[in-house]
């Protein structure tokens, strides 16, 4: 436990994951933009990804770097297939509203 | 060091910020990146060097690009040169200028004080103790890792290709 003194609180890391975090729910509530609500996930994964590593620092266990590691492929895929979804409604709708893509039809 | 964390963190909170504020597409990537350097500075800080390198390389490079790429792609008009002239003012760079500097400065005072090693204080988590523990009782986690990357490269070739009908 010495040796964890000297590092940083576990609160203090884990408010700053909570404050990124909140930003962006905050902002993929609000923003009707579909690039802004990805960018929004991915802020929110990478605040997710520091929760990890604040856990794993503070408990001096490499496995929170190994969550980091997998919560980064999961946001490598998630935001090729994302990008590639927006690419295809810009070119249905021509606009990147996501309230003009409400209505479903076959 | 606490002094440090808290100057990243600040720098990291006042970015993300201005990401889901701002009205440009391309400001708010400038600021993305921004703000994920900060986290990276915050990796270090953690004793997670190996992270903190994979952030800057794939979340700051990679994933940054592909935003790049589809902003750039959608805004293929006429009016595209004026609005990536209005993008690109020098007066647009000085946010996101002042936010580097500032953690390029701590980076700089980190690494010359020498806090970031294992002597400084910090518990160092070493690539290698990751790269045990990560193919260790992790295996089927990369391999799950795996069958999740090919369906996503699959998917979004498929999803991003351009349809017939549209070219009629």
């Amino acid at each position: 436990m010495n040796a964890e003194s000297l590092s940083i609180p576990l609160a203090q890391g884990m408010l700053l994951a909570g404050v990124l975090f909140a930003f962006g729910l905050i902002g993929l509530l609000v923003r009707r933009n579909l690039i802004f609500m990805l960018m929004s996930v991915e802020i929110m994964l990478n605040a997710a990804g520091l929760a990890f590593i604040v856990a794993g620092a503070h408990w001096g266990q490499a496995d929170g770097q190994v969550m980091f590691l997998f919560i980064l492929t999961l946001a490598a895929a998630e935001v090729s297939v994302g990008l590639a979804l927006v690419l295809q409604l810009y070119r249905q709708f021509q606009t990147l509203d996501a309230d003009a893509m409400s209505r479903l039809w076959g | 060091m606490t002094g440090a964390f808290y100057l990243a963190s600040l720098v990291a909170a006042v970015s993300t910020g201005l990401v889901i504020t701002s009205l440009n597409a391309v400001h708010a990537l400038l600021y993305l990146i921004v703000s994920f350097l900060a986290v990276a500075v915050v990796f270090f800080i953690l004793g997670a060097p190996f992270i903190a390198m994979l952030e800057i390389i794939i979340y700051a490079g990679a994933i940054m690009v592909l935003f790049v790429f589809v902003v750039m792609m959608l805004n293929l008009g006429r009016r595209a040169i004026e609005q990536e002239a209005g993008w690109l003012t020098p007066r647009i760079w000085i946010g996101p200028s002042i936010l580097s500097a500032t953690l390029l400065v701590e980076l700089l005072y980190l690494f010359g004080s020498g806090i970031l090693s294992q002597a400084g204080g910090i518990t160092v988590q070493a690539p290698k103790q990751v790269s045990v523990v990560l193919l260790g009782p992790y295996l089927v986690g990369v391999e799950l890792a795996s069958m999740l990357l090919l369906p996503g490269l699959v998917g979004a070739y498929h999803v991003g290709r351009q349809l017939k009908s549209e070219n009629a």
